[in-house]
């Protein structure tokens, strides 16, 4: 297994500001021998941008150091739980660029971008059969957008019905989106508990239900890697109230060509394309979030619908009950091209991804349960949760010491101190394109880490020590906040007036 | 073909370590009623060169605009993307690496996003910048709920020059935050400051844009002061490559500076993935939405790079949050960066210095009345002798796109076009447009 040496010596890696030297470029953009009409003074930038000034070998340096000094999926295993970080099959970058995507202007008159409207149409209706529900917009632009749609298209369903609901029940063990969109979406937020067994509290669920009820969000399985084994309960719970179930996508990776959400009784669905279906993650984004939704709140959906009459598609924003537009076009055009792409690559055999992250996942658990805390002893779905609160109490080393000592083993720390029902949580994700040797090594990491926490516990508490960093002082950072360069400390690298 | 790991022997071993005999068993725990019990009904698989081939099919169908001479704008561009944007793109690292959570492991994420805000603090003239939203409609909505709750006010107004997605959004968006929404008309293709203060009275914010959705200078510096008399946060919707010859938001009183990032290193890509970016005054970082990177130092003094002030986020404030976003547009962020550095100061205001000349060549060479009186920064419109959605249709048949049809959006434009122009155009491509409109117009 490989570890960083402790001590090793990172470069420094100055930053762009500091790379700039007044009067040194790179891109030399067209002039034309044109006149450049004055514009008026009041409108006239008064300072130049001290936008960095560099040559274009020391950009690429630049850019080659930041990504040294970046641990991604291509570096190695990121079992960061709930963020499904999979394998992203390359060849989704070459379609993405390809000219008539790229450089395909989203104005283009329909009749002239009918490649790009198919492959949409294609994508939804492969995405209304994955999560069984008829209706798909691709608008939304991350899992969030697409639960703050979900909410909107219940308060439109409603409001069109002439009923007044004000609340939106969650599960304690909820990611923080859902209770941020119930807020956005202007409704009242309601928590239900977890059983002993991780499933939704039935009990609780039954008093906390009533007209007043708008619906539930729900992740199945849920944020403790486990399906609700109740869910045609919690489904009747709801509809017999009147109200509707909304699915977060953001687990859909354990269940899919297994169990349908539409068939669970969700009546709205989202799904995560960087997740699910391998787009990727970018250091934090671009996404897609796009939403199916059954026939009855069809009317409802954002436009542009993409739309197709006989052999031809269209982008139509004739819909008088529609919600609206929640972003820019028809969606982010180019997540979709890549995972229209990974479905195709796999086919009907996508039930395949699903088992093998479950798979993989229960190898893990079944490792590991027997040195770290496990909160619920089932076999789990894509993901799970361990805690570390036998390590705290017994040697003090915390989930966190666990993840940081991980860094020096050359893995990616799983998801910590979430969920919040789970004391010191490490959630653990491996998806499906984790080969067995990959998961081993993180075995040996987990248990010799383990072991480290009772031989020298200060071992895992001063980790890491193999990384460009150590810890950081977060608190300085929020007490004494430096959210941009000071070019005030450097005079010298500011651009001449 | 598939992109799974595991061999028959290793499925094997797995399963007597976990004690199971199947996969099935696994799966126990999925009631029977909810099962699907057959096979997704999904075209069959394809191996990656028939892969490529059908999608290259599907790309082939799109008329491009390197495959005809597209004067399209209306709020995405297709302004120069250098090679070096590519470069960031193409980094496994950056590519496949996520919103980071573990700094030790994401100093380089980290720090291109730091440097990212600083740029756009830089162009906008403000103090702080998030690390980016969806897109330029999807910010306007998240500064107004800044606005919102700064101003305890509860009504936002919107200049109707404003881009009309962006309008659309924001109105999406207004009833789950209970705010009303006014909109100021347009009068000779700008806003009237007189008419934004009558309107800005008891409102939270102003949104207007520069150069507007009609490609006219606005009067900003007199439009954020109107909306500041009344009490209104000004908030100005501008464009990254103007701000190397058009002044800085900050520099006019805004308080707020957004927009839509495509224009500054992302290719069009009907319509996304773009960036979003949203920047503010110092007094309102409490309440920006999204992720913000800070500097701080590590345990040995190192200088060092963290997400900070998380208790505005969902992950740690949850219903009381300042938004729910956290998947965001990093990586178009990137590209962003990259383009900026690599023109720098000088080469920004080349471009603007391009776009404005071409804009006024285009007024002088094309034989139609331009619509509105505004100087125009890279974007006039014409008045078309009939319907613009014909002439659009006309002279796409002699290989021109001439343009975006106003008429979409505006009531009373089906016979205004709206002609774009970037660095990437010359002026023999301007009089190749003026000689066909002249033919189709005729």
């Amino acid at each position: 297994m490989s570890t960083h040496e402790p001590g090793q010596t990172w470069p420094d890696a100055p930053l762009l500001f500091e790379r700039s030297r007044p009067g040194r470029r790179a891109g030399r953009p067209p002039q034309l021998d044109l006149p450049v009409p004055e514009v008026a003074e009041s409108l006239r930038r008064s300072r130049p941008p001290r936008l960095p000034e560099v040559s274009e070998p020391e950009l690429v340096r630049h850019f080659t150091a930041l990504a040294d000094r970046t641990f991604g999926v291509d570096t190695g295993f990121y079992p960061l739980g709930s963020c499904t970080m999979k394998h992203n099959p390359r060849v989704h970058e070459r379609l993405a660029g390809l000219p008539g995507f790229r450089d395909l202007h989203p104005y283009q008159e329909d009749e002239a971008a009918q490649g790009a409207l198919e492959l949409m149409w294609r994508l939804q209706e492969m995405l209304a059969e994955i999560a069984g529900l008829p209706a798909v917009t691709l608008q939304p632009a991350a899992g969030s957008q697409g639960e703050l749609t979900g909410l909107m298209l219940m308060r439109a369903y409603f409001a069109d019905r002439g009923e007044d609901r004000d609340t939106i029940i969650t599960a304690d063990t909820a990611h923080g989106t859902n209770p941020a969109s119930v807020t956005m979406a202007g409704y009242k937020l309601a928590k239900v508990e977890t059983d002993a067994r991780g499933n939704l509290d039935l009990d609780d669920l039954r008093a906390k239900v009533d007209e007043r009820t708008a619906g539930l969000m729900l992740t199945n399985p849920s944020t403790l890697g486990l399906f609700d084994e109740g869910i045609e309960d919690v489904a009747r719970i709801f509809h017999d109230a009147g109200a509707l179930l909304y699915y977060d996508g953001a687990n859909l990776n354990a269940v899919v060509g297994i169990s349908r959400p539409g068939d669970m009784g969700f009546d709205i669905v989202h799904y995560n394309l960087h997740k699910t279906f391998s787009q990727p993650h970018g250091g934090g984004g671009p996404g897609g979030g796009p939403v199916a939704v059954r026939e009855t709140i069809e009317p409802y959906l954002p436009v542009p619908r993409v739309t197709r009459d006989g052999e031809s598609y269209h982008l139509d924003s004739g819909k008088p009950k529609s919600i609206g537009r929640v972003r820019g076009f028809a969606g982010p055009f180019g997540v979709f091209v890549r995972s229209y792409a990974f479905i195709r690559a796999y086919g009907p055999e996508l039930r395949e991804m699903s088992e093998a992250a479950v798979l993989n996942a229960n190898y893990l658990l079944a490792q590991l349960r027997d040195v770290y805390d496990l909160p619920y002893d089932r076999h789990c779905m894509h993901e799970f949760v361990l805690s570390a609160r036998n390590l705290k109490r017994e040697h003090g080393v915390t989930a966190l010491d666990v993840a940081k000592r991980l860094m020096d083993y050359g893995i990616h720390p799983p998801t910590v101190y979430f969920p919040l029902v789970v004391p010191e949580a490490l959630m653990i994700e491996p998806t499906e394109t984790e080969p067995k040797e990959r998961l081993d090594e993180f075995v040996a990491a987990m248990r010799r880490i383990a072991e480290e926490a009772a031989t020298d516990p200060e071992l895992v508490r001063d980790a890491p020590r193999g990384r460009p960093v150590r810890r950081l002082d977060e608190v300085r950072a929020v007490k004494q906040p430096v959210l941009r360069y000071l070019f005030e400390e450097h005079p010298a690298l500011v651009p001449a007036e | 073909m598939s992109y799974l790991a595991l061999t028959d022997a290793d499925r094997e071993e797995m399963l007597a370590a976990i004690g199971v005999s199947s996969v099935d068993e696994l799966f126990e725990q999925v009631p029977e009623g909810v099962r699907l019990g057959r096979e997704l009904d999904l075209p069959p698989a394809l191996g990656e060169p028939e892969l490529v081939r059908h999608i290259e099919e599907l790309a082939s169908r799109n008329v491009h605009t390197g495959a005809e001479l597209s004067f399209l704008g209306a709020g995405i561009y297709d302004h120069y993307v250098p090679a070096v944007a590519d470069v960031v793109l193409s980094r496994g690292e950056f590519l496949t690496a996520y919103t980071p959570y573990q700094p030790e492991m994401s100093q380089g994420v980290l720090q291109a996003i730091f440097e990212y805000q600083t740029v756009v603090c830089e162009l906008t003239g403000m103090d702080v910048s998030n690390a980016s939203g969806y897109d330029g409609s999807t910010v306007a909505a998240d500064a107004c709920f800044v606005a919102q709750h700064v101003t305890g006010r509860r009504k936002v107004v919107l200049a109707e020059t404003l881009n009309p997605q962006v309008r659309q959004v924001v109105k999406t968006y207004a009833p789950g935050f209970g705010l009303e929404v006014v909109e100021v008309p347009q009068c000779g293709g700008v806003t009237n400051p007189d008419e934004l203060r009558r309107a800005a009275d008891e409102a939270a914010a102003v949104i207007f844009q520069q150069p507007n959705f009609l490609g006219c200078l606005e009067p900003a510096p007199e439009l954020a002061e109107a909306a500041a008399d009344a009490g209104a946060l000004p908030i100005a919707h501008v464009d990254l490559m103007s701000l190397g010859v058009l002044e800085a938001p900050g520099a006019y009183g805004c308080a707020l500076a957004i927009g839509e990032g495509q224009a500054a290193g992302n290719w069009q890509s009907y319509g996304g993935p773009h960036y979003g970016f949203l920047a503010a005054r110092n007094d309102l970082v409490r309440r920006m939405p999204g992720r913000i990177v800070g500097e701080t130092v590590d345990l040995d003094g190192r200088r060092a790079f963290v997400l900070t002030l998380q208790t505005r986020e969902q992950h740690i404030r949850r219903e009381k949050a300042t938004s729910n976003i956290t998947t965001n547009q990093t990586l178009l962020a990137f590209a962003g960066l990259a383009t900026l550095a690599w023109l720098g100061p000088a080469g920004l205001r080349e471009v603007g210095e391009t776009c404005l000349a071409l804009a006024q060549y285009a007024r002088e060479r094309i034989q139609l009345e331009p619509a509105f009186e505004a100087q125009a920064f890279k974007e006039v419109a014409f008045r078309t002798p009939l319907a613009a959605r014909e002439v659009v249709r006309r002279a796409r048949e002699r290989g021109v796109h001439p343009g975006y049809a106003l008429g979409r959006d505006y009531e009373g434009m089906d016979d205004v076009l709206l002609v774009a122009v970037t660095e990437k155009k010359t002026a023999d491509d301007v009089d190749r447009l003026a000689a066909v409109l002249a033919e189709v117009c005729g």
